[in-house]
């Protein structure tokens, strides 16, 4: 080695660190710009299609009379897919998380997670052809049976392809993501909480009620809405399954169905033109609103959850 | 090759806090020097801070002057992963890469800069490396094995042999035994016995008898108080400091009647 | 509220049923009336048994029969638990059944989709079926060798583009980002995540119509419209590896006098490469099944297409759901085909799932090579 106290001497910042840092930095920037973009290039693209006139919003009059409904049928089927996936995606990260036995929770784990890796137009055949005929029965049953509530008023379509079976469907499609959040957040109780609330006598179930569900209460929360994001945003798996229209109809198991927005661009996109294409662009831009703010409400609530934790 | 290192009014800090304030100290070539003290006092601090690893913590930063051989590390011109280079270290909990084998950690020094080397001059560079760190004996049938898969003390003597492979001039030892058995402890002393022959050496001990063991000089810090920063207290032969020191904070913390 | 004595008897209750039976038949203070283990299993025959003679006699399905077994084990184990144990140990042993069951009904999905898709899609695989197009085909015959080029292809775009962007990404988030900048990026992934894959079309569409007028189709723009898709999901999976990867090894590595760059490639990397080729895998096989975009900005043709930057282009979901949805007539030939493309999609995603569990467990720490 040589002794030359000039051995340490080199320009301060290696041209190396630059190039890379600057590539990193780059990557970063790119990312906003393109989030930029999208919502710059919809909103050029879509901005003729919110004062489009009846022509272009067949069967509506006008955007809002075309929007309205499809806005309307997006937020039903994808609450009514939340209302199912929660109760039971908590039950499944339970399962997992502390009653499974510990050697075999993390293949289950696994198993859950295969359910998000179908793709959705696999749902969609699956729930044409396999889970709507099987629904039918419970549909009449609830016709025939509390028809005189207005969900179930009917009438049954034999395909049974209708608000309820996609509801299903979609419920199925969020149920890992959910789950996986769940369990994640389960399995990070304190064990000291648990181990608290055991040696106080409680059961099992009190424990869970006790240390478990309290600490893990926001990240269900910001689960669920994480689910309704990928709800509310689904498309193809709405598409195959639903026989749609335009209108508002809180009958579940009917033969005239509210369409949502994804489902009816997938449906119109492929023949659209002119007019046609700025109006489903623009529906596209009232989807991509939703979500972002489902989405950031759901991530302010885990930001809040990780700030407490933090505390602690 | 060794050299000296002169520290001149050197304050330490992080971010807005000020670890350690005020040292001047000159550590002699070809010596073992021991840092000694309470924790918290800085010693660690102070140790990054003379091969520029503490600026590595963002918000870290030094003010004085710390010379190698005349040459300040810290002046403007200097690149840092030069000094790092020339001044060698190792740290508290062995770190051997752990997608290396043993041979590739040995010579990670050079193959991370992608520094050329003929087969047989790495083979010269490793296997003198570890005969240095006296570990040659035990690993040379297996040095295509993971260096991970080697035991606490071997994996420290690995990080000892691949801090000498680089040549450096001064190596730095961050408390490098705590996390060793007595045997491997007193294996790394009666190394640091035969490398200080050829490098400058500054360790950090939290123990009284290894630093009387193993080192000619020694440095005690402590702090003045809480929240103040750390000081150097005194520094001299390690005979002196052990037996009849000059400061009382220092016979108070060897004897034990302190912290 | 709960004298000391009882909190003590109930201790048993608190681990289930592995921690029941008496604990201590001498210390009358822990002893405490437990059913026995074989308890709730036998009753689940019981439930069982009854469920299906009720169905027998009036002709129910076995859709039927399952949940009636289902709720009367529960009503079942619930009564006797409060009789021989108390009101806390039946609630918990009630949730634990339920708790049970919703697993189970979970797993059915699962279960009846993977029958469902090989049923019906097995007889449609042959050799045809891999090796011609649908170019000239009407009813029989044909099969998805343009769609397999076209989803290879554009997945394969949409990879090379997302790799290095969401690497770099999280390198900078990891390694360099501090600051407003680094939390506006994480804050826009994070939005990213969220796009709805039909937007992601409607974006690459927009963008593409700008520069080359209307009614755009390409395999390349499907490409653009996947990578939006599959940018934020590598960027979170490489900046969880990165932040794996102990700090001690980068300060080695700069204690070595190893410059930064090069210790982010060497060192942060190279431990995290595992890791990351996980993460890439499941972000591929999470695009490689989107349709909604493609269908918007890829297209679907009957012919083989090798040029992404040129006309429509047909890919294996695209093709699956015109398939089934447009089959003409006779619909029989179509819709078998269709079943048949799901099932290689199916297995390709399940494939792509297996390799990344694979190289995860191959390179998990500490096995070395
Ligand atoms: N990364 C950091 N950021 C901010 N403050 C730090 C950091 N590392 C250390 N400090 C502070 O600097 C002071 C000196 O710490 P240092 O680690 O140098 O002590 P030490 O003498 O090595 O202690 P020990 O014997 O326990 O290793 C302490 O007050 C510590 O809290
Ligand atoms: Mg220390």
């Amino acid at each position: 080695m040589a002794d030359s106290s000039n051995e340490l001497t080199r320009p301060v910042k290696r041209l190396g660190d630059r190039i890379f840092s600057g590539t990193a930095l780059g990557a970063g920037v790119l990312i906003l710009v393109t989030l930029a973009g999208v919502g710059l290039f919809l909103t050029i693209e879509g901005l003729p299609g919110f004062t489009a006139d009846s022509s272009a919003t067949q069967p509506a009059d006008n955007f809002v009379g075309l929007a309205g409904p499809l806005v309307f049928g997006t937020v039903l089927s994808a609450t009514l897919a939340l209302m199912l996936a929660v109760p039971l995606a908590v039950g499944v990260a339970l399962f997992i998380s502390h009653y499974a036995p510990r050697r075999l929770s993390q293949g289950l784990g696994y198993l859950v997670d295969l359910l998000a890796a179908v793709p959705s137009v696999v749902y969609g055949l699956w729930g044409i052809i396999f889970l709507a005929p099987k629904l039918v029965p419970i549909y009449r049953w609830l016709e025939n049976n509390v028809g005189w509530i207005p969900f179930f008023s009917g009438p049954t379509l034999a395909s049974g392809r209708n608000m309820a079976t996609v509801a299903v469907v979609l419920a199925v499609m969020i149920l890992p993501i959910i789950t996986a959040i769940c369990r994640e957040i389960f399995l990070q109780t304190p064990t000291l909480h648990e181990e608290a609330a055991l040696a106080l006598g409680a059961t099992r179930w009190e424990m869970i009620r006790m240390a478990v569900f309290p600490y893990g209460r926001s990240g269900i929360v910001s689960a669920a809405m994480l689910g309704l994001g990928r709800a509310l945003g689904e498309t193809l798996a709405v598409t195959l399954v639903l026989s749609p229209a335009i209108l508002y109809s809180f009958n579940f198991i009917g033969a005239q169905n509210p369409s949502t927005i994804a489902s009816n661009i997938a449906l119109q996109f492929p023949e659209a033109s002119g007019l046609e294409v700025s109006v489903l662009i623009a529906t596209g831009l009232v989807l991509f609103l939703i979500t972002f703010v489902v989405n950031f409400a759901a991530r302010a609530v885990v930001n809040r959850r990780s700030e407490f934790s933090g505390a602690n | 090759m060794a050299k000296s290192i002169d520290v001149t009014d050197l304050d330490i800090y992080y971010g807005d806090f000020k670890a350690v304030e005020d040292v001047n100290v000159t550590i002699p070539a070809k010596q073992v020097t021991a840092f000694i003290g309470p924790s918290g006092c800085g010693k660690s601090t102070f140790l990054r801070a003379l091969n520029r690893m503490h600026e590595v913590i963002p918000g870290a930063y030094v003010d004085g002057k710390v010379l190698v051989d005349g040459q300040d590390l810290y002046a403007v011109e200097v690149d840092p992963v030069a000094v790092r280079r020339q001044v060698g270290m190792v740290f508290q909990r062995p770190n051997p890469f752990p997608t290396m084998s043993i041979y590739e950690n040995v010579i990670a020094g050079m193959r991370l800069n992608n520094k050329k080397m003929k087969k047989s001059e790495a083979d010269d560079v490793v296997e003198s490396a570890l005969r240095a760190a006296d570990l040659w004996g035990e690993v040379n049938e297996r040095l295509a094995r993971p260096g991970s898969g080697l035991s606490g003390g071997q994996q420290q003597r690995l990080c000892i042999a691949r801090a000498i492979a680089v040549q450096p001039q001064v190596l730095l030892m961050d408390e490098p035994c705590s996390a060793l058995d007595p045997i491997s402890t007193s294996a790394i002393e009666d190394l640091i016995h035969e490398l200080k022959a050829n490098y400058t050496i500054v360790i950090v001990t939290h123990n009284m008898q290894q630093a009387a063991r193993v080192s000619d000089d020694t440095a005690f810090f402590n702090l003045v108080g809480t929240g103040k920063p750390g000081r150097l207290i005194e520094f001299g032969e390690t005979r002196k400091i052990f037996s009849n020191p000059d400061e009382k904070a220092t016979e108070d913390y060897i004897s034990g009647r302190f912290g | 509220m709960t004298p000391p004595t009882q909190t003590l008897k109930q201790r048993p209750g608190a681990d289930g049923p592995r921690g029941s039976g008496p604990l201590n038949t001498q210390d009358q203070a822990l002893h405490t009336r437990t059913l026995p283990r074989f308890a709730p299993l036998g009753l689940l025959a019981a439930a069982t048994a009854v469920s299906v003679g009720i169905s027998l006699a009036l002709g129910w399905n076995r859709a039927a029969m399952v949940v009636v077994a289902a709720i009367l084990y529960l009503v079942a184990i619930n009564l006797v638990s409060r009789s021989v144990e108390n009101g806390r140990r039946a609630t918990d042993r009630t949730v634990t059944g339920l708790v049970t069951i919703a697993f189970l009904i979970a797993l059915l999905p699962l279960t009846t989709l993977l029958y469902t898709v090989l049923s019906n899609g097995l007889g449609a695989l042959s050799g045809e079926f891999f090796s011609a197009s649908m170019r000239n085909i009407i009813g029989e015959g044909g099969g998805i060798y343009h769609a397999i080029w076209g989803t290879l292809i554009v997945t394969g775009l949409a990879t090379l583009m997302s790799v290095p962007i969401g690497v770099f990404t999280a390198i900078y988030l990891v390694e360099y980002g501090k600051g407003a900048l680094a939390r506006w990026i994480t804050f826009l992934v994070d939005v990213m995540t969220g796009i709805p894959s039909i937007v992601a079309g409607l974006f690459a569409y927009a963008l593409f119509v700008l520069f080359l007028g209307p009614g755009v189709r390409s395999g390349f723009g499907g490409a653009v419209a996947l990578s939006v898709l599959m940018v934020p999901v590598v960027v979170r999976a490489t900046e969880e590896m990165l932040k794996l990867v102990p700090n001690e090894l980068r300060e080695a590595s700069y204690a070595l006098g190893v410059p930064r760059w090069r210790t982010i490639v060497k060192v942060v990397l190279r431990t995290a490469s595992a890791g990351i080729a996980t993460g890439v895998t499941l972000a591929v096989a999470r695009v490689i099944g989107e349709t909604a975009p493609l269908l918007v900005i890829a297209g679907s043709t009957d012919s083989v297409n090798f040029n992404p930057f040129d006309g429509r282009m047909a890919t294996l979901p695209v093709f699956t759901f015109y398939a089934y949805s447009e089959p003409g007539v006779p619909a029989e030939f179509s819709v078998e085909r269709a079943w048949g493309a799901a099932l290689v999609l199916i297995l390709i995603v399940l494939v792509l799932n297996l390799i990344a569990r694979l190289i995860s467990r191959a390179y998990s720490p500490k096995t070395g090579r």
